[in-house]
């Protein structure tokens, strides 16, 4: 009915903490990295503000799509008051439900799913870091 | 069928991007999360929907097959035209640029 606004919300609070972190963040520190396993070159970390902005897209672009459905199914309508749903107090409680319900579910998995991101990205540069060194020292 | 073509369209989007990644110059990873978050969302919708019908959700009728499968595709279209949107604005090759302005010798 209206699940897709739970995630179109998240994307406009992490959009803006996006913005934040990267007014906060320092300038990257080039360090040794091998992306092949054997030769070193130097690289730089990619900010946090680029791994939020995977979130960011990921939110958005599902709520976009979603909504489209929402359209296509005639639950979100170019008028006043925009949801089919909320036009009497039966429709829009259900409506309420869906969103705390199928909603709040969807935010959580597509976060869910950019933490998992966030944890593997995490553990490909250790890796490639650790060999840069290695390669590094050995030279 | 909606999740079904949504989720072809992001592992393809997401072939893509891997073949021509670290060059990001099309911004195809773009389009891949987006893909990818419409997918999730539906995988929800498809979970709720399931705890409700129970195995029925998988035999759907002919009529609300050919819907989904008609909305599944106009979804994967609209990914691409706002991905080039995305593009055309961004212009990463300055192609639109070379458009407007005429280089003088």
């Amino acid at each position: 009915m209206a699940c897709f606004l739970v995630p179109l919300a998240e994307a406009v609070i992490t959009s803006v903490v996006t913005k934040i972190v990267e007014k906060k963040e320092k300038d990257p520190v080039p360090v040794e990295v091998s992306f092949n396993g054997e030769i070193t070159e130097k690289a730089e970390k990619i900010p946090f503000s680029k791994k939020l902005k995977w979130l960011n897209m990921m939110l958005l672009g599902g709520s976009l799509l979603l909504a489209f459905e929402h359209v296509w199914h005639g639950e979100v309508v170019p008028f006043f008051p925009f949801l089919t749903a909320a036009s009497n107090p039966a429709d829009a409680a259900e409506m309420f439900g869906e969103m705390s319900t199928v909603g709040v579910a969807m935010a959580a998995l597509v976060t869910a799913v950019w933490a998992v991101m966030l944890i593997l990205s995490r553990v490909i540069e250790k890796r490639a870091l650790k060999i840069g060194r290695k390669t590094a020292a050995e030279r | 069928m909606t999740l079904l073509i949504t989720v072809f369209a992001a592992i393809a989007s997401t072939v893509v991007w891997y073949k021509n990644a670290p060059e990001s110059e099309m911004r195809v990873g773009v389009l891949a999360l987006m893909y990818w978050g419409a997918s999730l969302m539906w995988l929800v919708d498809a979970i709720f929907e399931y705890a409700e019908l129970g195995a029925g959700y998988f035999t759907p009728g002919l009529r609300d097959m050919i819907n989904d499968a008609f909305l599944g595709l106009s979804v994967v279209a609209l990914g691409l035209i706002v991905w080039l949107a995305i593009v055309l604005i961004k212009d990463p090759k300055g192609v639109v640029k070379a458009k407007l302005f005429k280089k003088k010798n």
